[in-house]
């Protein structure tokens, strides 16, 4: 029953904008809210919709990152790597997040599709450097451990919710 | 000349004549500016920066994007300038992967050409290229991404003049490359093969797919009877690869030069040409009189085929159902060829040789063969043919004119018009009109369906019968016409469209000019081959009344349909690789098509109606409901498969019906 | 004026309603201290309040005589948050969690005594400030555009209104189009973007394009790396912002306008819409704007992740449903803009200090700043300072006050005062450059930054101590752009990247001199060909640090040594002797079996097998391995 909701769903979120092709993106924003990624259906079925071709609705979903094209994970790690954070030394705590979950090189999301771990370009809560979200949630001021403490945290509360 | 309204130009004063750009005054004076993103035709994109000038006042300013406003200084050339040049080139160059030497495209890449020009002498960059896969697809494209600058010439071309928009950017910043969408292949997407992307394209990213290897294994096999066939508008341009001025006829030489390689045979497209003529006037008087599936569209032109069953396959039934003269021709020649030359035919060989790139795709289409032996066999581009002759050696411009041979080699005007936009009409009319008035002429020319713009409207009057003509080409203006008709503001009787702006003339396989107004010329040299001949009508093609009286009967007779005429459908735009799996053995699956035929038609109504069938049955477990793109039976919607079977214009009813029965709710399983 | 009467009203209402509290805590709830709990601290004042048996107002609907807690937007003073401040008496007290709540009840609201733990020390003085005010942070601050944003309900419209809130714009409805350019003409605002092009200017030739249509928009993609002001402005004060476009689109002829946010900021977007709904249900905004017969509406659209939509032209695009890819200027937005039509893009500092511009008079603005440069400037104070977080102060302040007055000293990574004080403070983000101790007393502003190679910039400033790598961060920010551009011309996508290479190159000893003398030439050539401002601002850091800071460059390359230690492929690796105590962990750790020793001995490390991967630094537990 997934796959065909999916178009429904997609296809009242066209209507609410009125098969406008300028809403391109505020629609594929709201259809990946619905679904976490964007799936390659539901943009040609986009791209029929308005009018537009399928490179033209590829073309903008690849161009901006907020975009993804590929299932994350439950839980997406963002790290911030702003100037302030940077210069805070974020990217240990990347390192230290990434080994944590023993990810390989080239890899972003753990196996069992739990995390996706990412680098942020300015999350804005410089005043609180090093940063990062997890699924929206900010948490600052972080050290290495207390960074994989925040991911420990939610490893016990997913291996609670299993029993 | 109005003496205020001048720019200085390296010295030079030039006046202001309502150019577009600096860039176009510029060349007007005299200068040609370096530039890999700039096409008159096209919207201005301002990328490659190639096209900077100084303009006193206002620093270096790129020529493209800068009105010209009297008073101006330019230079065109500075120190600066130079140097920036160079530092352009060095950059694409550095992340350019591949060799000059062995490219596919040789002489004519204009990076290579430009370096030179400017006097690149290093790259003093890490070259590293992105070792990007080859996309080899499509049986008239050939992509290489890695040799790819980012012009974006291709993407433009193929969504503001043709409509189409197969292939875009994706990515950004370094990542960014031209791609269809998705990164698929192109075969899978929406591209209809008209080649046009491969003549802008700079560089060897974008070529027309070679079957010359094919070709000369086929012409230097003993046992193969090997027969080729010149399409009209290849005569008027294969010269200028060969150093001849622009709309020179070299069909002579051609045909002397096509022997010499090994051909067995030579004929002429143009005489398929008049065949087309034949068959589809009287296709066109037939609705005509009928008012029956009007307006009638052309099919000669495969890109515009294609296209219409891709976005307009409601209109299928309009297409004419004659076959193109490449195909006719083919047709013809594998029927009646065996019996002549004694060969089997397995043996024989139809390579025909078109300005166009489609026609590579044409050619293998599903209903032009016999079994699976194909009715034309290998297509081949001008631009093909001159690699071939110079890889033979052949001087081509030393070369004897020689004729083609009987009967395939002989036509009227009429047939050799088809080269170029409105020529079919032209042709077409030439024919009708006698049918019609029932009265012979010695006037042929009609004035009103030639023309430069994209889209002409013509009316006439023959005795009574009124005809409502439009002629159209590059594919842009063939989607405003088609939604105009479909929206019901144009009415018309009879609708050419070639894909290719002004024509086959201009078509994907012919040779890049850099002569502005080669269209032109090599428009007006058909007309004049047209004047130059005995015979101008069609209907008065002795050797085609010939094979109508020994054996194709009548147009439109049994024989005729069975070797010139075909059928059309529907195409989906994205080739969808969903593997039909029932995912669950045990579920009965059912497919609800979301293409747009099939939800204007009410796909998503439908959906709806049978979700709440299946939870209010409790069937969930006994039926897995999918979406899809797409059946190709887009005007037979909404399609929904049930199982094995497909049922077309499925409504509520029909699709609870075929559930049930499927699933045996009725009886007392 | 039916408006003007319901505008009144509802600030007298307001008035009415909160006359009687007897004191509001104000806590901050700006992005930065929600990370810090602070939600949960106003959660607790609630809860503590109310067991008390006391009234506590956390929304003003209705007359209040008991207590207010409300959260406002960024207080500024990011390093001590979660901050609150207790009114009357102008309190703050810093680093505050809820186990605090009961006890500031107690003692500060209820009773008249401070909380020593809760009150600001500072460092160097070691002296406490617990009044706001008085504090090194705050006192040499010029608070125009943050003034009500630390401390307002931005969720409250009614107190903006009771503030003076949309009293401008409804004043503008009786003056023209030319008056109200005129207006801003006369002020001097310069845009605060980043370009410092003057916004009168823009908004009169966007006025002069004749067109059925004209659009104003809001651009709050504020993505430089470092860089939070417009954020806070969009949290705490989202309202002045629609009252500037408000004014912006009176200026110019628009009905209707965009605020372009980035999706990166959840709250401000949430702010922002919400004050959107709440000024459209109020009659301010809509087809009858503040009760007039002008339609003004506004759509808040949310960024997808592209630092280049920022570029004006990149924002329209992006707006029309395209690639945020950037065309030519031009023709200016001012003339062809969204969908073809003239558009004025205004930066959210900008938009919110022109109800303020109005309020003040034109006069006493330009008593701020200098004369090229009237008003204030935030600033995104960040790095190696005491204190960070986002401060204001007028053009033409020094880089001293702000450094070592108002952030408090330059700090060295474990947070001492360090007796180097800055090498270099980056100004502008990824498309600034830098200013070092020589500029200590440069007044700030565009015409003094830009003569140095310098911008304002949107506001970032990031302030390096002695251990900062020069290099390292001309890098970092190349990666940044190279990430960011949108790949559109030639020289900025190749250029950038090949700068990037170079770059890399020098941190990691690969590099030769003349790759630097060609990284120079390739700056000139993507700063001055390049289609946007992205590309042309992008060799900035790059070209300030070669400016300043050659030596360090020269080091890295010819010496293949980083003077500040912290490129890790140029650090030598050695073991103390003294501090090793040979317990080989390092051995243990070292991928290539470069350590070697007896137990218990000192070790030692052979530099030809060293890939400087650092790994026996992280084992040593003894600091004896040396870099």
């Amino acid at each position: 029953m997934q796959n065909i909701l999916a178009f429904e769903k997609a296809g009242q979120i066209i209507e609410k904008y009125g098969y406008n092709q300028a809403k391109l993106i505020p629609i594929l924003q709201e259809i990946q809210n619905e679904y976490r990624y964007l799936p390659e259906e539901l943009m040609v079925y986009v791209a029929t919709m308005l009018g537009t071709t399928s490179s033209h609705v590829y073309g903008v979903a690849s161009f901006y990152s907020h975009f993804t094209l590929k299932l994350k994970g439950k839980y997406v790690v963002r790290i911030c790597d702003g100037t302030a954070c940077h210069v805070k030394k974020s990217m240990h705590l990347l390192d230290a997040v990434r080994k944590h979950l023993k990810l390989e090189e080239g890899q972003n999301t753990t196996p069992d599709m739990l995390f996706t771990v990412e680098t942020v370009a300015c999350l804005g809560t410089c005043g609180r450097a090093p940063a990062m979200t997890v699924n929206g949630e900010v948490f600052g001021l972080l050290t290495d451990e207390k960074a994989v403490a925040v991911i420990q945290d939610i490893q016990k509360k997913e291996q609670a919710n299993h029993e | 000349m109005k003496t205020n309204q001048i720019v200085t130009v390296d010295n030079k004063q030039v006046p202001i004549e309502g150019e577009r750009n600096l860039l176009e005054l510029i060349r007007k004076a005299g200068v040609e500016i370096p530039t890999f993103c700039y096409h008159s035709e096209m919207s201005i994109y301002a990328a490659c920066r190639l096209c900077m000038v100084d303009v006193e006042g206002m620093g270096m300013v790129a020529s493209c994007s800068t009105t010209p406003t009297p008073g101006m200084v330019v230079k065109t050339s500075t120190p600066e300038i130079r140097e920036t040049r160079k530092m352009i080139l060095e950059l694409l160059l550095a992340s350019h992967q591949g060799d000059c030497q062995t490219c596919r495209k040789g002489d004519d890449c204009k990076l290579l050409a430009l370096a030179n020009r400017l006097g690149v002498r290093d790259v003093r960059f890490k070259r590293k290229g992105r070792n990007l896969p080859l996309d080899l697809s499509s049986p008239s494209i050939a992509r290489d991404p890695n040799k790819c600058i980012l012009c974006g010439d291709c993407v433009r071309i193929c969504s503001e003049i043709q409509g189409v928009g197969a292939i875009g950017f994706a990515h950004r910043g370094a990542h960014s490359i031209v791609t269809p969408c998705f990164e698929r292949d192109i075969a899978t997407v929406e591209c209809i093969d008209c080649g046009q992307c491969t003549k802008v394209c700079p560089t060897g990213a974008l070529t027309i797919k070679s079957d010359t290897t094919e070709v000369f294994t086929a012409i230097q096999s003993k046992d193969k009877y090997v027969v080729a066939a010149i399409a009209p508008a290849v005569r008027v341009a294969i010269g200028e690869e060969f150093g001849l001025e622009t709309g020179a006829n070299a069909v002579g030489k051609m045909v002397a030069t096509l022997k010499m390689m090994g051909f067995d045979a030579v004929y002429d497209v143009s005489y398929s040409a008049d065949l087309t003529i034949f068959e589809e006037g009287t296709e066109l008087l037939g609705r005509v009189t009928e008012g029956e599936n009007l307006p009638m569209f052309t099919s000669c032109c495969p890109g515009w085929v294609k296209f219409m069953e891709q976005y307009y396959s409601d209109y299928a039934n309009n297409l004419s159902t004659c076959k193109s003269p490449q195909q006719m021709l083919g047709s013809l020649v594998k029927e009646t060829l065996p019996d002549v030359v004694k060969k089997d035919r397995k043996d024989i060989v139809f390579v025909s040789i078109m300005p166009c790139t489609a026609k590579k795709f044409e050619a293998k289409r599903d209903e032009f063969r016999v079994a699976d032996s194909p009715d034309v066999d290998y297509v081949i581009t001008t631009h093909e043919l001159a690699l071939l002759i110079r890889e033979r050696g052949i001087m081509f411009n030393e070369m004897e004119p020689e004729a083609f041979d009987m009967p395939y080699g002989f036509n009227t005007g009429g047939g050799v018009i088809f080269g170029n936009s409105g020529g079919v009409s032209e042709a077409a009319i030439r024919f009708a009109g006698e049918k019609l008035t029932g009265k012979k002429t010695d006037d042929y020319i009609i004035r009103e369906v030639r023309g430069e713009e994209g889209i002409r409207e013509v009316e006439y009057d023959f005795s009574g019968t009124k005809l409502k003509m439009a002629v159209v080409s590059g594919l842009g203006n063939a989607r405003k016409v088609m939604d105009n008709i479909k929206a019901g503001t144009s009415q018309y009787d009879f609708v050419e469209i070639m894909a290719c702006p002004s024509g086959c003339i201009n078509g994907g396989g012919q040779p890049v000019s850099a002569d502005r107004l080669a269209r032109q010329k090599r428009t007006e040299a058909l007309y004049r081959t047209d004047k130059m001949l005995q015979l101008h009508k069609s209907q008065d093609n002795p050797y085609i009344n010939d094979l109508y009286t020994n054996f194709l009967g009548k147009p439109g007779s049994h024989k005729a349909h069975e070797l010139l005429h075909t059928h059309y459908h529907a195409r989906s735009r994205i080739k969808s690789d969903r593997i039909e799996t029932p995912a669950e053995t045990d579920k009965l699956p059912v497919s609800i098509c979301f293409g747009t035929g099939c939800f204007i038609r009410g796909s998503q109504k439908l959906l709806s109606q049978l979700t709440s069938f299946i939870s209010a049955n409790g069937l969930e477990d006994k039926v897995s409901l999918d979406a899809t793109f797409c059946f190709e039976k887009c005007d037979q919607g909404p399609v929904v498969r049930i199982g094995d079977e497909t049922i077309t214009h499925c409504t509520r009813v029909k699709a609870i019906e075929a559930l049930t029965e499927k699933l045996n709710l009725h009886a007392n399983a | 004026m039916s408006e003007a009467v319901n505008l009144l009203k509802r600030a007298e209402t307001y008035k009415e309603n909160v006359k009687d509290i007897k004191k509001r805590i104000v806590v901050c709830a700006g992005t930065g201290c929600i990370a810090g709990g602070a939600l949960k601290v106003i959660d607790k004042f609630e809860e503590v309040i109310k067991a008390k048996g006391l009234n506590v107002a956390m929304t003003i609907n209705k007359h209040e005589d008991g207590y207010q807690v409300s959260g406002s937007g960024c207080q500024g003073f990011c390093q001590m948050g979660p901050v609150l401040t207790i009114l009357p008496e102008n309190i703050m007290y810093c680093k505050v969690t809820p186990e605090d709540v009961e006890e500031i009840l107690e003692k500060t609201i209820l009773g008249d005594t401070l909380i020593d733990r809760l009150v600001y020390t500072h460092k160097p003085d070691q002296k406490s400030y617990p009044k706001k005010a008085e504090m090194p942070f705050y006192r040499k601050q010029s608070p125009v555009v943050l003034k009500k944003c630390g401390s307002i309900d931005p969720t409250d419209i009614n107190e903006y209104i009771a503030l003076g809130g949309y009293a401008q714009a409804l004043r503008c409805t009786t003056m023209t189009a030319e008056e109200i350019c005129s207006f801003m003409m006369d002020s001097g605002l310069k845009g605060r973007g980043g370009a410092g092009f003057p916004t009168g200017r823009k908004w009169d030739l966007t006025r002069q394009s004749v067109s059925d249509k004209k659009y104003i928009i809001c651009n709050g993609d504020e993505g430089d790396p470092g860089a939070f002001m417009d954020s806070a402005v969009m949290e705490g004060n989202p309202h002045s912002i629609i009252e500037g476009m408000m004014i912006a689109a009176m200026a110019i002829g628009a009905d209707e306008g965009y605020v372009y946010v980035r999706t990166e900021y959840p709250l401000a977007v949430k702010r922002i819409r919400a004050a959107v709904k709440a000024a459209q249900e109020a009659g301010i905004l809509g087809d009858k704007m503040l009760g007039t017969d002008r339609a003004f509406n506004l759509t808040v659209m949310e960024g997808a992740g592209a630092f280049v939509c920022g570029e004006e032209t990149a924002l329209i695009a992006s707006v029309e449903g395209k690639r945020g890819m950037p065309t030519p200027k031009p023709p200016f937005p001012a003339q062809k803009g969204l969908f073809g039509k003239p558009t004025s893009i205004n930066n959210v500092e900008t938009l919110s200090t022109v109800p303020v511009i109005f309020e003040m008079g034109a006069d006493e603005y330009k008593k701020l700043g200098t004369a090229a440069a009237p008003g204030t400037k935030t600033f995104a104070l960040t790095g190696h300072v005491l204190n960070t977080g986002l401060i204001e102060v007028p053009f033409g302040e020094t880089l001293r006050t702000i450094v070592y007055n108002i952030a408090g000293g330059v700090t060295e990574e474990n947070g001492d005062i360090s007796p180097e004080g800055l090498k270099a403070v980056q100004i502008g983000g990824p498309s600034g450059g830098c200013l070092t101790q020589e500029h200590l007393d440069m007044p700030l502003d565009y015409q003094n930054l830009k003569a140095i190679g310098a911008m304002v910039g949107s506001g970032g400033m990031v302030v390096m101590n002695h251990k900062t790598c020069m290099v390292e961060i001309a890098r970092y920010f190349m990666e940044f752009t190279q990430n960011e551009s949108c790949g559109k011309c030639v020289v900025c996508r190749e250029g950038t990247k090949q700068m990037l290479d170079i770059l890399t190159d020098i941190t990691q000893g690969r590099a030769t001199m003349e790759q630097l003398a060609l990284l120079e030439e390739l700056a000139l050539v993507v700063q001055k060909v390049s289609l946007c401002g992205l590309g042309k601002s992008a060799p900035n850091p790059v070209l300030s640090t070669l400016k300043y800071f050659r030596d360090e460059y020269v080091e890295h390359i010819v010496n293949k040594r980083c003077p500040t230690g912290q490129c890790k492929a140029l650090r030598s690796y050695s073991i103390d002797a003294e501090k090793c105590i040979g317990c080989g962990a390092c051995v243990r750790k070292c991928p290539t079996g470069a350590i070697t020793g007896e137990k218990k001995q000192p070790h030692m490390i052979d530099a030809a097998k060293c890939i400087k991967c650092g790994a026996c630094m992280d084992a040593c537990k003894f600091g004896a391995v040396l870099a």
